[in-house]
């Protein structure tokens, strides 16, 4: 059985107790949230939904023109755009920046996308610190460890865990007050702000028609990467652009409602190129560079529509599946639903490492009801595991369906097992085999076998009819 | 395809599909959609050539052995009558799956003519059929699992439209009542301990809510349910809202039978 366990499967099984726990109810109390604060302000948060699922799709249908315009736009504020086909591309991108500028400390504020490049490693084998400063993105980077979801970091920590990293960390004595350990990484921090050359961030959303960026965040570490620092570099997906300025108020309040059940978040900065003559702070100098790694072959792609995520999380929390087996069970950056049609199509030609990732899913569909860009993620998986099967891509436990097919298109022989059914030996093993046998029954009885009773029943009752209306 | 805006269905002669499961297991839930359908002036035509919808392959990503299934049962249920299946996730591969997988392949119309008159048991009979209340009693707690291939559908408040108007029967929310039963056909078998972890939280909420009856529009997620209760010291008593429906109104005519003899 274990070389027949799905990889999904087995690191839930194998999970901690209190992990579990502890990223269901935040997972739970998430999607709870959501609801609560999107069907209080909206009469009809659905038809919201599907107004920003179409923005974005036509945004992904027409990439090229967008990217360009935006390109224009974000170099007449100023900017210096750079385009990187890979994760190493855009690393280099940012040590180059750095290095003109003999930057050798950059503070960074979350972004996915320098996960997904995994930047900070990159740097730091170049002599550059890297130091992440949203709180969560912090523990991790000081654990050695990685986020286990794409809003909360470190859902899968307790405090305890994190109060012990404080103490090894040389933070202070060991104490477990969340509100304790969130001051402590302040004074921490704040010192490092104005120690660095460089600031790193990501972008929610870029747009194409004016060049601004929005960051969206609730401890306003993006702006003190901002603030004190001459060079302000953002890291972006090519994806995440919006037509207009007036695209925003519909897509920020989509956002924050989906990922944190929040009106707004904290802070929402919508930045405009680099620092203009009258103001007295912010960065002289400022680069986009907008990452490909994969997203073009995405895009061509029949999943594209998942190119229109906002990276809210929403339909993490919301999965049945990620609560029970948490983030880092997907074993790629983007975890959960999202993360199980996005990881293996970036994986280019490592698809096959990660196909078993759209397996994962019981195609409830609980992630595209909540999804803010309406991303019909159960379909989408249901073609990459289209994809994986034509690939010859082997997937444990799936029972093979060749012999089934050749029965149910065969009425006589359906007829047949039918009635035969009560001896479960004529249902062919590869219908049902050994080990979906075993599966099923470890957890649960198999009712008793009712195979052609229906179909007498009816004949029974259509002659007992036909004797009533024609009484002999 | 918008099922919230489809006209009514072309007649009252119904192709009953009665879905694999019940071909094989769930005898009484076929019947008990045959009796109820026959209540309402419908004519039951069963073809005796169906076997299954395409989606245990369809979901198990072999589309070419599900395209198969899928050309067969259009074939079995041609014609302009409607078509009613007891389960919303039979139904949702008629009526999406069947639609995603023939995207690319010349008889995709055939597919969506089948797809235009598939109905789930519910919606038929609610938004089909114009029925909104329902005859008969049936004292008991009760707790509804909305099964999750009819999100987006009209099913579920068509269900829970049925339910509330029934005599006698109170209906009992549970916790995270949104949330999959853990079932998603071959994922019960390939993610066992996934599946099991989901199962068992949503039994705890419906024992937690006092329910005395467990009921859905589907036999897979009472299967897998009912299969998990059994190993329980206490359990619901599990049935298709097909059953309740037919328990409802053998109940009725029952108390209403001695009172008209009285008069």
């Amino acid at each position: 059985m274990a070389a027949k366990e799905q990889p999904i499967d087995k690191y839930s099984r194998e999970l901690d107790a209190e992990v579990r726990h502890a990223v269901h109810d935040n997972s739970a109390a998430g999607t709870d949230k959501r609801r609560e604060i999107l069907w209080g302000d909206y009469p009809a948060p659905d038809a919201l939904r599907h107004v920003a699922g179409q923005l974005k799709q036509h945004v992904v249908e027409n990439l090229d023109r967008y990217l360009e315009q935006a390109e224009d736009s974000l170099r007449k504020r100023g900017v210096q755009v750079h385009w990187a086909a890979d994760g190493e591309a855009a690393n280099r991108a940012v040590l180059d920046i750095l290095r003109a500028r003999g930057a050798k400390r950059l503070v960074k504020a979350k972004s996915m996308v320098s996960e997904e490049t995994e930047l900070a490693d990159y740097l730091a084998k170049n002599g550059v610190d890297c130091l992440e400063t949203d709180l969560g993105e912090f523990i991790v980077q000081v654990d050695g460890d990685h986020p286990s979801h794409i809003v909360k970091p470190i859902i899968h920590k307790n405090r305890r865990q994190i109060a012990r990293t404080f103490e090894r960390e040389g933070l202070g004595d060991y104490n477990d007050d969340p509100e304790v350990i969130t001051r402590r990484a302040r004074v921490y921090l704040r010192k490092k702000y104005f120690e660095a050359d460089a600031g790193l961030t990501g972008a929610n959303f870029v747009v194409a028609d004016s060049g601004r960026i929005v960051l969206v965040t609730n401890e306003g570490n993006s702006r003190f990467c901002l603030a004190p620092t001459p060079v302000h570099i953002a890291m972006v997906g090519i994806e995440k652009l919006v037509p207009r300025d007036a695209d925003l108020p519909l897509m920020l309040n989509l956002l924050a409602r989906s990922a944190t059940g929040q009106r707004l978040t904290v802070y929402t900065e919508f930045i405009s190129g680099r620092r203009a003559a009258e103001q007295p702070d912010g960065p002289e100098e400022m680069h986009v560079i907008f990452l490909d790694n994969g997203r073009s072959e995405v895009l061509a792609s029949d999943c594209r529509s998942i190119l229109r995520c906002i990276r809210c999380g929403a339909c993490l929390n919301v999965c049945p599946v990620y609560r029970q087996a948490s983030g880092h069970a997907y074993r790629s950056v983007y975890p959960g639903p999202v993360g199980a049609v996005l990881s293996p199509l970036l994986a280019g030609k490592r698809f096959p490492e990660l196909a078993d990732l759209p397996k994962a899913s019981s195609l409830c569909g609980a992630c595209n009801e909540v999804c803010p860009v309406d991303i019909p993620i159960p379909d989408l998986l249901l073609r990459l595991r289209d994809r994986a099967k034509r690939e010859g891509i082997a997937s444990p436990g799936t029972p093979p369906m060749g012999l089934w097919a050749s029965m149910a298109t065969s009425p006589g022989l359906w007829r047949a097992a039918l009635g035969a059914g009560k001896a479960m030996d004529l249902i062919p093993k590869s219908w049902i085999p050994v080990g979906a046998f075993q599966a099923w029954h470890a957890s649960r009885d198999l009712p008793p076998w009712g195979g052609g009773r229906f179909r007498r029943w009816l004949k029974r009752r259509r002659a007992e009819q036909a004797a009533t209306k024609e009484p002999s | 395809m918008h099922l919230n805006e489809r006209p009514p269905p072309a007649s009252r002669n119904v192709k009953l599909m009665a879905t694999c499961l019940c071909d094989a297991y769930f005898d009484d839930v076929a019947a008990a959609t045959v009796e109820v359908l026959e209540h309402l002036g419908c004519t039951i035509d069963f073809p005796e050539r169906q076997t299954c919808c395409g989606q245990p392959a369809f979901n198990a990503g072999d589309w070419e052995s599900s395209r198969k299934v899928v050309r067969h049962m259009v074939e079995v249920f041609e014609g302009e009558d409607p078509v009613v299946v007891p389960s919303g996730s039979c139904a949702a591969m008629v009526f999406h799956g069947a639609l995603l997988e023939f995207e690319k392949e010349p008889d995709l119309g055939a597919i969506q003519a089948l797809a235009h008159r598939t109905w789930e048991f519910s919606d038929f009979i609610v938004n089909g059929l114009g029925v909104t209340a329902w005859p008969g009693r049936f004292p008991a707690k009760v707790a509804f699992h909305r099964s999750c291939h009819t999100r987006g559908t009209p099913s579920g408040e068509a269900s829970l439209k049925l339910l509330r108007s029934i005599d006698g029967l109170e209906l009992t929310p549970f916790g995270e009542g949104e949330q999959c039963c853990g079932f998603g056909g071959t994922f019960s078998v390939t993610f066992p301990n996934i599946s099991k972890g989901m199962g068992e939280l949503k039994l705890e909420h419906i024992a937690a809510s006092g329910a005395e009856v467990l009921v859905s529009g589907d036999m897979g997620c009472l299967m897998h349910l009912g299969g998990m209760a059994a190993r329980r010291e206490q359990t619901p008593r599990i049935l298709h809202l097909a059953q309740l429906l037919r328990d409802a109104l053998r109940a009725g005519v029952a108390r209403e039978a001695p009172s008209t003899a009285a008069r």
